[in-house]
């Protein structure tokens, strides 16, 4: 056993209200640059829909993630080979038009152009040509659903029987960020060996030094969300705002969220055992499985072991995220078919009824909702119900037991559903209260393991850190050693 | 002059070449790489890029045969210079058309598509065209020199200056008496292998083979560098 930390988020889609704060404050941060202004590495989808890039969901034209061949697990995309055959055309590309091609207005006319007749306005043109354009896809071109009865019937998750209930307007909305998936595929197909995985928090990051333009890591990735900068020719995505998590704030997207939808915390894992997971028959509970318990003494011993910190421990004791996808089984990965073991959780949201509430049972009401099980099944559980209707029962029971907390009527459901009154108080802090504290469970990255800032200190001037020789080194003697050649040599 | 041409100057070319290979690599690793640009246009993308590189290699191999094996390897196997001629023109034709239609549909696709034209940067394009103009001449070389005016064994002259060079025992009058076209051609990619390094082209040694044997996942230490 090898026992890693990750950092993984929950999101709630019962609480997010679509107001794109998230993207928005993400672009500020991160992507208000040349070359990446067609990326939002945090965008906010309405479903159903075919999202952004078009079509994300539809591997059979994208060809993301992993398959199963011959009970190996291999890259939709095609293997090592494959990849090297195809380095200079790669025939599963996303071209940018799947995103949207970029634009801007040009604002500058509304104040100088000539009196006339009419207002005059701000007219679209392309970011990459700096030519007028007609706008016809964006980013959020399915924004509540506009136009979805035509686009929508090409949302993958939409089956013949669900198309049918339709016709009875349903939506709700997805935002979705990098998964920094356990065994994530666009890191898998980067040819270069420039993705990596960090090996204390789990982050997914793309070393820009490293990549070389051979741009398989977007085809790699099942949601779409490693994205090439056509200015700098390398691949970009959601870093998890790393720097904030370091210090153990929240990921700017969570920090800035009206309806507190989002939560952070550590699962702790088996890392030998990912690629075994990744591989079996029903990816959403066999995923479940790889947590491991951060109560169980062998398990905290076997992660001391592993090099994990107390503090790390005690987080992923108190980590909102365990909770959520474990204890209460509430949060479920995002398409686990596409077997890269995502990171990023999801609660499935309560609807309305189709018609008067005519079922005996509350319980029994989830069947009537608008939104099919089946279609937030074949989103959170690679089409099993089961799972997403416990889900959705143990929301109904904790409103009812609420209301009959404070109103005196409500029905107790708890315990049909094994969930004890204490634990209901839990859960109803952690979903309707929800305090910053208990929202983001961060401890801060421990720096020192992996860099000796004190030994570099003074060495080579502020810059140490870029430009330090020793600091990639695993022992403080082999850096002194290293150091005294530079001192030798009057660097 | 000779001295200049053939000695000075191919040294000075190949000294840039490998001594801002090395420069480039150890400073600015953010910008080495094969700068693609199929995000942005993909359609007139595939036959060029395939047609050209899958072209180039075999040019590339076609070369290593004709400038480093020496001739009395190939008397020593019975091929006669009739022999060797033959196979030559034909294999460089055969390797050599896909190679110039590749890149001339590149540099086609470079100059009418809005949205490269606005992103390649004038050295990117004198670049290409000093590639179009070395395909060019390597294609009147094989097919209408070669293939039509005369029998031109290079290998008498050409090889010896070219593994001399290497060999630093530089000979400047092997080269006096070579048609133009050769001459042409040897300088334009000696001019070009001056500004590889400073170029694109650095591409060409990122080839990544290691993917081939590399475990598909990669763990690293935050802030470390790999």
């Amino acid at each position: 056993m090898k026992i890693r930390a990750q950092m993984a988020m929950v999101m709630s889609m019962d609480k997010c209200i679509g107001c794109h704060t998230c993207s928005v404050t993400c672009k500020n941060t991160w992507t208000n640059r040349p070359g990446a202004e067609y990326m939002w590495w945090n965008n906010v989808e309405t479903k159903p829909g075919i999202g952004y890039p078009k079509e994300w969901e539809n591997q059979e034209t994208h060809k993301g993630g992993w398959i199963l061949k011959n009970n190996k697990l291999e890259l939709k995309a095609g293997g090592r080979l494959t990849k090297l055959l195809q380095i200079f055309y790669n025939p599963d590309l996303t071209p940018i038009d799947e995103f949207y091609e970029p634009w801007t207005y040009n604002y500058e006319n509304l104040i100088n152009r000539k009196l006339g007749k009419y207002q005059p306005v701000a007219t679209p043109h392309s970011q990459l040509t700096g030519e007028r354009i007609e706008l016809k896809w964006g980013p959020n071109w399915e924004d509540d659903l506009a136009g979805v009865h035509i686009t929508g019937k090409r949302d993958p998750n939409l089956e013949e029987a669900i198309k049918l209930a339709y016709e009875q307007v349903f939506m709700f909305y997805l935002p979705r960020i990098c998964e920094h998936c356990l065994n994530p595929s666009c890191l898998a197909s980067c040819p270069s060996g420039a993705i990596y995985k960090r090996e204390e928090d789990g982050i997914v990051l793309v070393d820009q030094d490293m990549c070389r333009s051979w741009r398989f890591c977007m085809t790699g990735c099942p949601y779409k969300k490693v994205y090439f900068n056509w200015k700098t020719h390398k691949a970009e995505k959601c870093t998890f705002c790393y720097p904030r998590i370091e210090v153990g704030l929240p990921t700017i997207c969570s920090e800035t969220c009206v309806g507190r939808i989002r939560y952070i915390g550590i699962i702790l894992y088996d890392a030998n055992q990912v690629a075994k997971t990744a591989s079996t028959e029903d990816p959403y509970q066999d995923h479940l499985s790889l947590f491991l318990n951060p109560h169980d003494p062998k398990v905290i011993e076997q992660a001391r072991h592993d090099g994990i910190t107390q503090d790390w421990l005690e987080a992923a004791q108190r980590s909102p995220v365990y909770k959520l996808a474990v204890d209460y089984q509430l949060a479920f990965p995002l398409h686990p078919e596409y077997r890269t073991l995502p990171m990023v959780w999801y609660i499935p949201p309560l609807s309305p009824m189709i018609n008067a509430v005519s079922q005996e049972n509350l319980l029994d009401t989830v069947e009537e909702m608008r939104i099919p099980l089946k279609y937030l099944a074949n989103l959170l559980t690679g089409g099993k119900t089961e799972p997403v209707k416990q889900a959705l029962k143990k929301m109904i029971a904790l409103r009812s037991y609420m209301q009959k907390q404070y109103y005196d009527q409500g029905e107790d459901l708890l315990e049909s559903l094994g969930l004890k009154p204490e634990e209901a108080k839990d859960l109803y802090n952690l979903l309707a209260i929800a305090k910053y504290s208990d929202r983001y469970v961060i401890p801060t990255n421990h720096r020192e393991h992996s860099v000796d800032l004190h030994a570099a200190q003074g060495t080579v001037g502020l810059e140490f850190q870029e430009a330090c020789l020793t600091c990639g080194l695993e022992t403080y003697e082999e850096q002194n050693l290293i150091r005294k050649t530079e001192v030798q040599h009057g660097r | 002059m000779s001295q200049f041409l053939w000695v000075v100057f191919p040294y000075l070319m190949l000294t840039t070449f490998v001594v801002g290979h090395l420069y480039r690599y150890h400073t600015d690793q953010y910008t080495w790489s094969a700068k693609s640009s199929e995000i942005l246009e993909k359609r007139i993308l595939k036959w060029g890029s395939l047609l050209f590189h899958y072209g180039i290699i075999f040019t590339f191999f076609g070369h290593v045969t004709g400038l480093f094996i020496p001739k009395e390897v190939f008397d020593a196997l019975g091929i006669d210079p009739h022999l060797y001629h033959i196979f030559a023109v034909t294999m460089g034709t055969l390797v050599g058309i896909p190679t110039l239609v590749g890149l001339l549909i590149l540099v086609y696709r470079r100059m009418t598509t809005p949205r490269l034209i606005l992103h390649t940067s004038n050295f990117d394009l004198f670049v290409l065209l000093l590639l179009l103009a070395v395909v060019l001449e390597g294609m009147y070389i094989t097919v209408i020199h070669s293939g039509f005016l005369e029998a031109y064994d290079y290998r008498e002259t050409i090889n010896p200056w070219v593994r001399g060079l290497l060999t630093l025992k530089p000979d400047a009058n092997l080269m006096v008496n070579v048609p133009f076209s050769f001459q042409l051609h040897a300088l334009t990619v000696l001019l070009l292998m001056g500004l590889w390094p400073f170029s694109r082209l650095v591409h060409f040694w990122s080839l990544p083979l290691i993917y081939l044997t590399r475990s598909y996942l990669i763990y690293r230490k935050a802030g470390q560098k790999n």
